[in-house]
């Protein structure tokens, strides 16, 4: 098989405005290509987790990870795609669905444990959660019965264990802590 | 203490030790203009146009190593600066920008001279900031100062609307910086180390190139024992020159596209490169596929994103600069490379590339030799860009870091003059020498009111040759000779100067051109000279297009004298 190209990168970042803005702007300005960027909450209060999805084959994943580090609102970055991992995306699927067609429907999703959110007269919804290929093998399965709108979240990923992936040292931790401490005592 | 927004930032800028603040004022900076009336401590300093604020503070952290810093309005003031702070940012100058910003409820409304000035100069800045409460203001500015001057450094912009001028809050300046996503301290590996020196003691024909990163870290005393101990040729990038004494037997001079022909072959023949805070620029290496074919790569940085992004480095030392030498030069062994350093003699004295044509014309390669001369090696050199700025850097001795002030990586026309102010104000005991092109000088003229204004005695040399040189150079070379656009007129230099208040004068003759330039050195405030250059002259050696750096343009040899 070949190795996977695609790479996985988790960044820690400061949770400021403007800080996704600056890993996008940095990302067109380098041509890095990226395949998907997600970013939420983390653990840490006040610290935002992007994952990010990068494609090795056109873009030097270690300059994506390296001009990451240069921004002053990014605490961590990490590769994570040789460690054992979970990863995730979520889809909504509107499909095209005679009465006649649902049961079949229905089935497939089974198949893949996803579920029927909403149902039209012409139409049902299905949410499914998965890593990409699941995801793909769905939506080729459904293919054939008309798919009238597709959502899909970008990646997230965790790795597998006990120990931390992205290890972030106490003192960061503490200086994040200090800082949300002090603009909440402003606010 | 309660303190509103213009105080904080004042107080801010005293305690981060300006002493001046380049710049023009505007609706949304008045507030702050008002509140420098109580900070005599901060010189300021009136431009004729922002461009130039940015520029001088860009020059006064070069010669100084301080930060840098300039104040424009919203708006078109802002817009202004823009091309100053991409300077600063690609010639990693320590500088921060302050911007007055329409008031918070005004906001994304497209307000009276507002503009995205936060998100315009993302890309080009180190770190930006919005301020939008007055009790963040001390904060961004503690921040400011040291991202601007630590590790490589950069320029960081503050944006304030305009109501935060005037919004009090409670005001203690921060003692600690609190960054959990800055670390410009990287510990030099020992390992990496060395690696290093392992490298270097196999070398046969090792060749050093340093650039800005060993000036900006102060560290070319450092730079001299690691060549002297390691018998270590030592060539220059653009922005590396100073860093290395010039009349050092191991110096070969400036490298790249129009670097000394010896200093190229060199590059080309060595099996290692020593590369120390510079970041191999495409007008160093030229076709990258073809450069240095036969070198492996030590590379020295602080940058760790330089390391691999243009050239694969077989050991990378990431740090600072001086650090890294400090610890280079605990464990190197003395070494010697004679056959080596014979041949890149040889070289020299093959293609004498820093020779000037004999000839009574007035070459412009001769004005820049006299003015060197006359200075003795010990003016800071400020300069345009294009041909007029590669011959300052190749027939220019420069003696002491921090005194070859260029734009390298923007390659920034307009440059010389606005720099020359911030250069002198950061040198005012030293002679500082505006080498500038008359199409360069154009774009920013209007400062000689600043230096007429702030009494600077800042000597100008224009290098007049009637065309926008550089690029008829390549019109010349590559387009058969259809010169579009590159015949520039002028109007007449020396009145301009002195309907500025400026003295000067116009230089004709070749034999005139030494006692003119004595007469500026010695003349007691600024001086302009016109001097009526050959105006076909080309800036040789030059990299053939696409070519590997050792594929030449030369000055037939003929020509050439020992001048
Ligand atoms: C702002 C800007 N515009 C255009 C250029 C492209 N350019 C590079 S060198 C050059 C000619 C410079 O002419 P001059 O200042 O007269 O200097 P000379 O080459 O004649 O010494 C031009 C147009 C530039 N570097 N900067």
């Amino acid at each position: 098989m070949v190795a996977s190209v695609k790479h996985t990168l988790v960044a820690l970042v400061e949770d400021k405005p403007g800080v996704l803005n600056r890993s996008a702007s940095l990302f067109r300005r380098r041509g890095f290509n990226i395949e998907s960027i997600a970013v939420g909450h983390s653990e840490i209060r006040g610290l935002s987790r992007m994952t990010i999805v990068v494609d090795g084959a056109s873009t030097a994943v270690e300059q994506v990870e390296k001009q990451l580090y240069k921004l002053v609102d990014v605490v961590k970055v990490i590769d994570i795609t040789e460690d054992r991992m979970v990863s995730r995306e979520l889809a909504l699927i509107k499909v095209s669905a005679t009465a006649a067609q649902r049961s079949e429907i229905v089935q497939i999703a089974d198949i893949f444990r996803a579920r029927i959110v909403d149902v039209a007269p012409d139409s049902v919804m299905i949410e499914v959660t998965g890593d990409e290929a699941k995801l793909n093998s769905l939506l080729e399965l459904l293919k054939d019965f008309g798919i009238k709108e597709l959502v899909r979240t970008g990646r997230i990923a965790m790795v597998r264990g006990t120990s931390e992936a992205v290890p972030i040292d106490e003192e960061s931790v503490q200086k994040i802590k200090r800082r949300r401490k002090k603009t909440k005592t402003e606010k | 203490m309660k303190l509103n927004g213009a105080h904080i930032l004042c107080d801010g800028l005293v305690k981060e030790g300006v002493e001046i603040v380049f710049g023009f004022p505007g609706g949304k900076v008045i507030e702050l203009f008002d509140t420098f009336a109580h900070y005599p401590q901060l010189r300021f300093v009136l431009v004729r146009h922002e461009q130039a604020a940015a520029h001088a503070a860009d020059a006064y952290a070069r010669v100084t190593g301080k930060v840098g810093c300039c104040v424009a309005t919203s708006g078109p003031g802002a817009t202004n600066l823009v091309t100053g702070i991409a300077n600063a940012h690609l010639d990693s100058v320590p500088m921060v920008a302050v911007t007055g910003q329409v008031d918070r409820g005004s906001l994304g409304r497209d307000a009276f001279q507002e503009v995205d000035i936060t998100g315009i100069t993302l890309p080009i800045t180190k770190h930006n900031y919005l301020v939008m409460k007055s009790d963040e203001m001390a904060e961004a500015v503690k921040e400011a100062f040291h991202i601007a001057g630590t590790g490589r450094p950069g320029p960081v912009l503050i944006d304030v609307p305009s109501d935060v001028w005037v919004e009090q809050s409670e005001y203690t300046y921060p003692e600690k910086i609190e960054l959990p996503g800055y670390k410009h301290k990287l510990p030099v590996y020992p390992t990496q180390i060395k690696k290093a020196l392992k490298a270097i003691s196999e070398a046969r024909r090792p060749i050093i190139v340093a650039g800005n990163g060993v000036i900006i870290s102060n560290a070319h005393v450092q730079l001299k024992e690691l060549a002297e101990k390691a018998q270590i040729p030592v060539v220059n990038t653009l922005l590396g020159l100073g860093c290395f004494p010039q009349d050092h037997v191991l110096y070969y001079g400036m490298t790249g596209m129009h670097g000394m022909a010896y200093a190229n072959y060199a590059l080309n023949e060595a099996d290692l490169i020593v590369a120390i805070g510079m970041r191999f620029d495409d007008r160093v290496t030229s076709k990258l596929s073809t450069f240095a074919p036969r070198a492996s790569v030590v590379h020295i940085d602080i940058d760790p994103a330089e390391i691999g992004k243009n050239v694969k480095a077989n050991v990378a030392v990431v740090g600072d600069v001086k650090e890294v030498l400090t610890a280079l030069n605990k464990d190197i062994e003395t070494l010697s490379h004679g056959d080596w350093l014979k041949q890149i003699e040889q070289w020299k004295s093959d293609h004498p590339s820093h020779e000037i044509r004999d000839t009574d014309r007035l070459l412009p390669q001769y004005v820049v030799r006299c003015i060197s001369d006359v200075s003795g090696g010990d003016a800071v050199i400020v300069t345009g860009v294009g041909q007029h700025q590669m011959w300052a850097a190749q027939f220019s001795v420069i003696n002491k870091p921090r005194s070859f002030v260029s734009s390298g990586g923007l390659g920034t026309m307009g440059f010389s003059l606005p720099a020359a102010i911030g250069a002198q104000m950061g040198r005012p005991d030293e002679t500082v020498w505006s080498i500038d092109g008359d199409g360069s000088f154009q774009m920013t003229l209007q400062e000689l009111a600043t230096i007429a204004q702030e009494k600077l005695p800042v000597k100008i040399a224009i290098l007049n040759n009637g065309y926008l040189g550089m690029v008829r150079q390549w019109q010349e070379f590559f387009w058969d000779k259809r010169y579009v656009a590159t015949p520039i007129a002028s109007p007449d230099f020396v009145k301009i100067a002195e309907a500025y208040g400026i003295e000067a004068m116009r230089v004709t003759n070749k034999a005139d051109v030494l006692p003119a330039i004595e007469k500026a050195t010695n003349y007691d405030g600024p001086f302009l000279i016109d001097f009526r250059v050959e105006p076909e002259e080309n800036v040789l050696p030059m990299v053939k297009l696409g070519s590997a750096i050792s594929e030449l343009i030369e000055q037939p040899k003929s020509e050439v004298s020992t001048w």
